[in-house]
């Protein structure tokens, strides 16, 4: 087991000190950051003293070791649009999108997993067929919109929440729907494969013949054997969310770190741009090694591969 | 030998060719023929856009903004209304299906080309190349791809042809485990272990024996890519940093339609509705292709 996950976390370090210097080099591919500090119609003199200033006339790999060392202790810079530590900016706008985050992958969870069990339970039944139907619209509707139209349902029509920001709790209810039901179809397909493979073995027959209560069993015996798989595509899902908010923070004008992004990606405010770039991707590795431990130690036929 | 009877009686107790077996189980399948109706529909709109649409979709008429469509009391003149500018929004819509099909199909082909060539590499070679083929798709997992794409389109432009290679770029993540593990199955076979033997070179084995095998799983996630791409590509335009204005996307026209949310939700009712039935037909086509072309038995 612990040979496993040092395995694990070495790999994890490999593939985050590779993102790092992706994001890292994002800004080289943007052109001459001196240019875009000093803004338009700025003198040949100031650019080169900002390039100087900045220290963008050194060595591409002097700048991306001190970049990432920096990054390390939490410092990114300074915003080139809002003219403040990225770090600040960051951490006040983090907490919004991790509880968005959560709370979608609670209604996730809370939505997806008794549907995959009552749909495994009673297969080709209308629950089945419900099941399957709110996976496949779930896959097919655009979030964008999806957001759009509960916000005309919602909020302009029957004036149930507000529209957008969290000054009250229930600011939260819409954008947790939205992006709870985009990782509701993958974790539904799961677990009712899980649960269908999982109430074909020996033991659950076994557990009927000797006339175990059915619904105990569906949900003790059973559930608790194919929800292994299911909790570490929840954790990989929860990592793709909170990278992926930054749609559903537009729509609802939620002022967390995916709104930062897109107000950083539209002003070309590159330190903040790869400080989020970075930071989504950290929180996607830390989720997926969680994932890939959580398993081996539930299932410790995984251990050895 | 020339026993006509006997072999009429033989081409009758014969077992039905694969093709034909294919087309009967495609026929059947409810969800394969109306997936493959409705997009063959959406096609062919694309395609004839130009004879179908009644007016310019870029030529703009300020006398007559906002005209609502037929079925919210509208004339037959613009049958969905006009936008903001004056523009016919059905010639619009037409228009922008090429826009949208346009895009899933050359992104999922360059992903699909990324993609299998890792996945078939890790997955016929096995060991060290395996694990550089899985570390470099977890590399493009771990970076989020609507940042990296809004970043990329913001830095280098909004034009069609950087929106498709930023989507085909790092779409590709499903072709490589797919197309991974579906070539560990097929490694494992005679008929690879056969060719080997017979002396075939490499890429005629990768090309000739192994591409074939795995074609049918290829097939599916190339639709299933296609909705994924169509999907982003609404999003990043909608964000306002996909394909720009004034080309007609219907991500591009929800994001217009937004401002006059509260009081003509139809502007953004109909590219939605228009995208949710291309996806839907799409997602359905792919478990459609899955379900027929995979073994007897399986689902």
């Amino acid at each position: 087991m612990l040979k496993f996950i040092s395995m694990k976390l070495g790999l994890a370090l490999l593939v985050a000190l590779t993102v790092s210097f992706i994001s890292f080099i994002l800004l080289y591919m943007a052109g001459d950051p001196a240019v875009s500090i000093a803004g338009e119609g700025a003198t040949a003199d100031v650019i080169a003293a900002i390039r100087q200033q900045y220290g963008f006339d050194r060595p591409l790999l002097a700048q991306y070791i001190e970049w990432l060392m920096r990054a390390l202790s939490g410092d990114f810079g300074m915003s080139y649009y809002f003219k403040m530590p990225v770090s600040d900016m960051v951490a006040e706008r983090l907490p919004v999108t991790i509880t968005i985050g959560v709370l979608g992958m609670g209604f996730a969870l809370v939505l997806a997993i008794p549907m995959g069990v009552l749909a495994a339970a009673f297969p080709n039944s209308w629950l089945d067929r419900l099941a399957l139907g709110i996976a496949v619209v779930g896959q097919a509707i655009p979030s964008f919109w999806f957001g759009l139209i509960l916000i005309v349902i919602f909020s302009v029509n029957l004036g149930l929440v507000p529209a957008s920001g969290t000054r009250h709790w229930t600011g939260y209810i819409l954008p947790m729907i939205v992006l709870g039901y985009y990782a509701t179809p993958a974790i539904m397909r799961l677990t009712r494969a899980g649960m269908l493979e999982v109430l074909s073995a020996d033991y659950i027959r076994t557990a009927r013949a000797k006339g175990l209560n059915w619904r105990s069993i569906l949900f003790k015996h059973a559930l608790r054997n194919a929800i292994i798989p299911v909790v570490s595509l929840a954790a990989v899902q929860l990592g793709f969310m909170f990278g992926g908010s930054v749609v559903v923070e537009t729509i609802f004008a939620l002022h967390g770190a995916g709104f930062l992004a897109w107000e950083s990606i539209s002003r070309n405010d590159l330190p903040t741009m790869q400080a989020l770039i970075l930071i989504f991707s950290m929180f996607y590795i830390g989720f997926t090694l969680l994932a890939d431990i959580l398993n081996a130690w539930l299932d410790p036929r995984l251990r050895s591969g | 030998m020339s026993d006509i009877p006997m072999t009429e009686a033989a081409a009758i107790t014969a077992p039905p060719s694969p093709a034909r077996l294919l087309a009967r189980k495609a026929l059947r399948h409810r969800g394969f023929m109306l997936g493959l109706v409705v997009v063959g529909f959406i096609t062919l709109v694309a395609v004839f856009a130009p004879f179908l649409a009644p007016h310019d979709p870029y030529k703009q008429d300020l006398l007559a903004r906002m005209a609502r469509p037929v079925f919210l009391g509208g004339d037959w003149k613009h049958i969905l209304g006009t936008d903001a500018l004056g523009r016919d929004y059905l010639s619009r819509m037409l228009y922008g299906a090429r826009v949208s099909l346009m895009i899933g199909l050359v992104a999922a082909m360059i992903s699909a080309v990324i993609g299998t060539t890792l996945g078939i590499l890790g997955g016929y070679f096995g060991g060290k190349v395996d694990a550089v083929v899985m570390f470099i798709v977890s590399v493009r997992l771990a970076l989020p791809a609507t940042l990296v794409a809004l970043a990329v389109v913001a830095l280098f432009g909004g034009s069609l042809t950087v929106v498709v290679l930023v989507l085909g770029f790092l779409l590709w993540d499903r072709f490589a485990v797919v197309m991974r593990s579906a070539t560990m199955q097929v490694r494992q076979m005679d008929y690879i272990a056969a060719a080997e033997v017979l002396g075939a070179s490499l890429p005629r084995i990768l090309w000739k024996d192994v591409l074939p095998n795995v074609m049918n799983a290829l097939i599916v996630i190339i639709t299933l890519e296609m909705a994924h791409a169509i999907i982003l590509e609404a999003a990043l335009s909608f964000l306002g940093l996909g394909v720009q204005p004034p080309t007609p996307s219907w991500g591009l026209m929800i994001s217009e339609g937004k401002e006059m949310l509260l009081f003509e939700s139809w502007l953004i009712t109909i590219p939605g509705i228009a995208l949710f039935i291309l996806l839907l037909a799409i997602n359905v086509l792919g478990d459609g292709i899955r379900d027929i072309t995979a073994p007897e038995g399986r689902n």
